[in-house]
C-alpha cells in the first residue's frame, strides 16, 4: 500500500482523460477538477498530427505499383473518404467479404498498390517512440473525415447482418482462465475497474459514446490507437490469445458495436488516457 | 424439444421484462466459436485452447444478457461446488499482508505477462477491500469489513475459501474468476487472500 499515492495519481490522470466520466458517489470535487483537466487537453489533441500524416499517405502514390488510395473504394466510391467510416463495416463485393476500415485498407494496399501481405501487416501499431505506424495515420485521417457524421451502419445486406449476430455472440463469449467476456466489464451501467469508468456497451447510449470516440490518441502510450487495437488489447486483458488484425472475429465484433452506435454523431479521433 | 420450449420461454420473459437480450441461438453460438478459433493466434502462454469453453462458460455465454433459468443455475452451482478443493492440512487462513499484495497485483496469465510470474488476483480491480486503498473498482461488491460483519467463524472461513476457489459454486455466472478451479492462484495464495478477508488484524476488518 506504499505505492497507493503514486497509483492514485496515475489513475486520476487516467480518469481525467477517460472518455466517459460518470462518476462514483462521494468524489464530486475531484471529478470536477478531472473534468476541467480533460477539457483543457481536448483543446490540443495530438491526433491532429496523425491525421495530417495520414492525409499525405492517402494522397501519395504508394507501393511497387505507385498507386494512391484515390482508387480505394471505402464503400462510397473510389477515393471517397467523407462520411465513409460512419457507414463501416460493410460488405465489399470485390473482396467478397464484410470489412471494417482497417481490413479494407489492407485490401487496397495488397490488391491495388502491389504491397505484399507480409509488408502490409508490418508495423500496424506504433511502438510509442520513433517507430510510427502508417496504418494508424491513415486510419486517423479517414476517420477524421467522418467527424460530425451520424453513425449509419446498415444491416440490409444479409452478410453484414450475420456478422452482427456473430459479433453479438462474441461479446457474450466467456473463455480463458478468468472466464471473462466483453460483457463482464461492459455489461452494466456505472461500473469501473480501479478508478477507470467502463462504458456499458449493451446500452444504446454506452455503445454510442464508446464507438464514436475511437480511434483515440492515448496519452499513456503516445500513440493514436485504432479500433482494431482497442479490441486486440481488450482481448489481451481478457487473457485470450492474440486477436488477428483484420480477422473475421474482429470485424464481427466491430460490426456489432458500430451498428449499436447508429444515430450518434461520430466524434473521433478523440483523446483518452 | 424441451430445450427449445425453454429458450422460447426465456426469450418471452426477457422481452416482457424489457431486457436487452441476445438471441439464445445455439447454432449462431457454435458458428461464432468456430469463427473465433480461426481469428485468434496463440501468443506466449495464451494458447488457442483458451477458446475451448467448459460447460459453465458455455452455458453462461448462452444465457448472458437473459435471465438464467433456475434449473441451469442449480446445475452450474452444483457442478462447481463439487470441484472445490480445501487444503489438505485444513489451514484456511494465511498471511493477510501477503494477501494484500496478491489483491493489488494485476499481472498474470496475459500473453504479455511473464509466464513464470507474478500472478495476482487483482481483487482491487473490482472490489473495495482495505479502506486505505481508494483506487478500487465496482464490478463486484465492497468487501470492506468482510470478516467482521459475517463473524470470524469456521463456516465463514470455509465460505471465503470456496468463494475465491470457485465463485460459480455460490452464484452461477458470477463475473468473478474461478481462482482455484482454473489454476490462477496457488493454494498458498488463496490462503493469504482468505486471510486478507478473515484475519481480525487485516485492514479489511478495520
Amino acid at each position: 500500500m506504499m505505492q497507493n499515492r503514486r497509483r492514485l495519481a496515475a489513475c486520476m490522470g487516467g480518469v481525467a482523460l477517460a472518455a466517459f466520466v460518470s462518476l462514483a458517489v462521494g468524489q464530486g470535487s475531484t471529478v470536477d477538477e478531472i473534468a476541467k483537466y480533460r477539457a483543457a487537453l481536448q483543446d490540443g489533441n495530438p491526433a491532429e498530427l496523425w491525421e495530417a500524416r495520414g492525409e499525405d499517405l492517402w494522397k501519395k502514390p504508394r507501393g511497387p505499383k505507385q498507386v494512391a488510395f484515390a482508387r480505394c473504394d471505402l464503400g462510397l466510391g473510389a477515393g471517397v473518404v467523407k462520411g465513409a467510416y460512419a457507414r463501416m463495416p460493410r460488405y465489399f463485393a470485390d473482396a467478397g467479404r464484410v470489412m471494417d476500415l482497417e481490413a479494407r485498407l489492407l485490401y487496397c494496399m495488397t490488391t491495388q498498390q502491389g504491397i505484399s501481405d507480409a509488408d502490409a501487416h508490418k508495423n500496424l501499431f506504433g511502438n510509442g517512440s520513433e517507430r510510427k505506424s502508417d496504418m494508424e495515420a491513415l486510419v486517423a485521417y479517414v476517420t477524421s473525415e467522418s467527424r460530425g457524421t451520424k453513425m449509419d451502419v446498415s444491416l440490409d445486406d444479409p452478410r453484414v447482418k450475420e456478422m452482427y449476430a456473430l459479433g453479438e455472440k462474441m461479446f457474450y463469449f466467456r473463455g480463458g482462465p478468468h472466464d471473462f467476456a466483453c460483457a463482464t466489464c461492459h455489461g452494466e451501467d456505472a461500473k469501473r475497474i480501479r478508478l477507470q469508468d467502463l462504458p456499458n456497451l449493451t446500452s444504446k447510449e454506452g455503445a454510442q459514446k464508446a464507438y464514436t470516440t475511437w480511434p483515440a490518441y492515448r496519452v499513456s502510450q503516445g500513440e493514436l490507437r485504432t479500433f482494431q487495437w482497442r479490441l486486440y488489447d481488450c482481448f489481451r486483458q481478457q487473457r485470450f490469445p492474440e486477436l488477428v488484425y483484420g480477422s473475421d472475429a474482429s470485424i464481427a465484433l466491430t460490426t456489432f458495436l458500430a451498428r449499436n452506435a447508429n444515430g450518434a454523431a461520430y466524434d473521433a479521433p478523440a483523446i483518452k488516457r | 424439444m424441451r430445450i427449445r420450449t425453454l429458450l422460447i420461454l426465456i426469450t418471452v420473459t426477457a422481452v416482457a421484462a424489457g431486457c436487452a437480450s441476445q438471441s439464445s441461438d445455439p447454432q449462431t453460438s457454435a458458428k461464432a466459436a468456430q469463427m473465433m478459433k480461426a481469428s485468434f493466434k496463440e501468443r506466449g502462454q495464451a494458447k488457442l485452447d483458451r477458446l475451448d469453453q467448459d460447460e459453465t462458460q458455455r452455458l453462461c455465454s448462452l444465457y448472458a444478457g437473459n435471465a438464467l433459468p433456475k434449473d441451469v443455475a442449480t446445475r452450474i452451482e452444483a457442478a462447481n461446488l463439487s470441484s472445490i478443493k480445501y487444503p489438505s492440512d485444513g489451514k484456511l487462513v494465511g498471511d493477510w499482508k501477503a494477501g494484500e499484495k496478491i489483491a493489488q497485483e494485476g499481472r498474470g496469465k496475459q500473453f504479455s505477462d511473464d509466464p513464470t510470474g507474478p500472478v495476482g488476483a487483482n481483487c482491487y480491480a473490482c472490489h473495495q477491500l482495505a479502506p486505505q486503498e481508494v483506487s478500487y473498482g465496482t464490478i463486484g461488491p465492497s468487501l470492506y469489513l468482510f470478516g467482521k460483519t459475517r463473524g470470524y467463524t469456521d463456516e465463514t472461513r470455509k465460505y471465503a475459501w470456496g468463494k475465491v476457489f470457485n465463485p460459480e459454486a455460490y452464484a452461477a455466472c458470477s463475473n468473478m474468476p474461478r481462482f482455484g478451479h482454473n489454476g490462477i492462484l496457488t493454494e498458498a495464495q488463496i490462503r493469504d487472500v482468505v486471510a486478507l478477508l478473515m484475519d481480525p488484524a487485516s485492514p479489511v476488518n478495520h
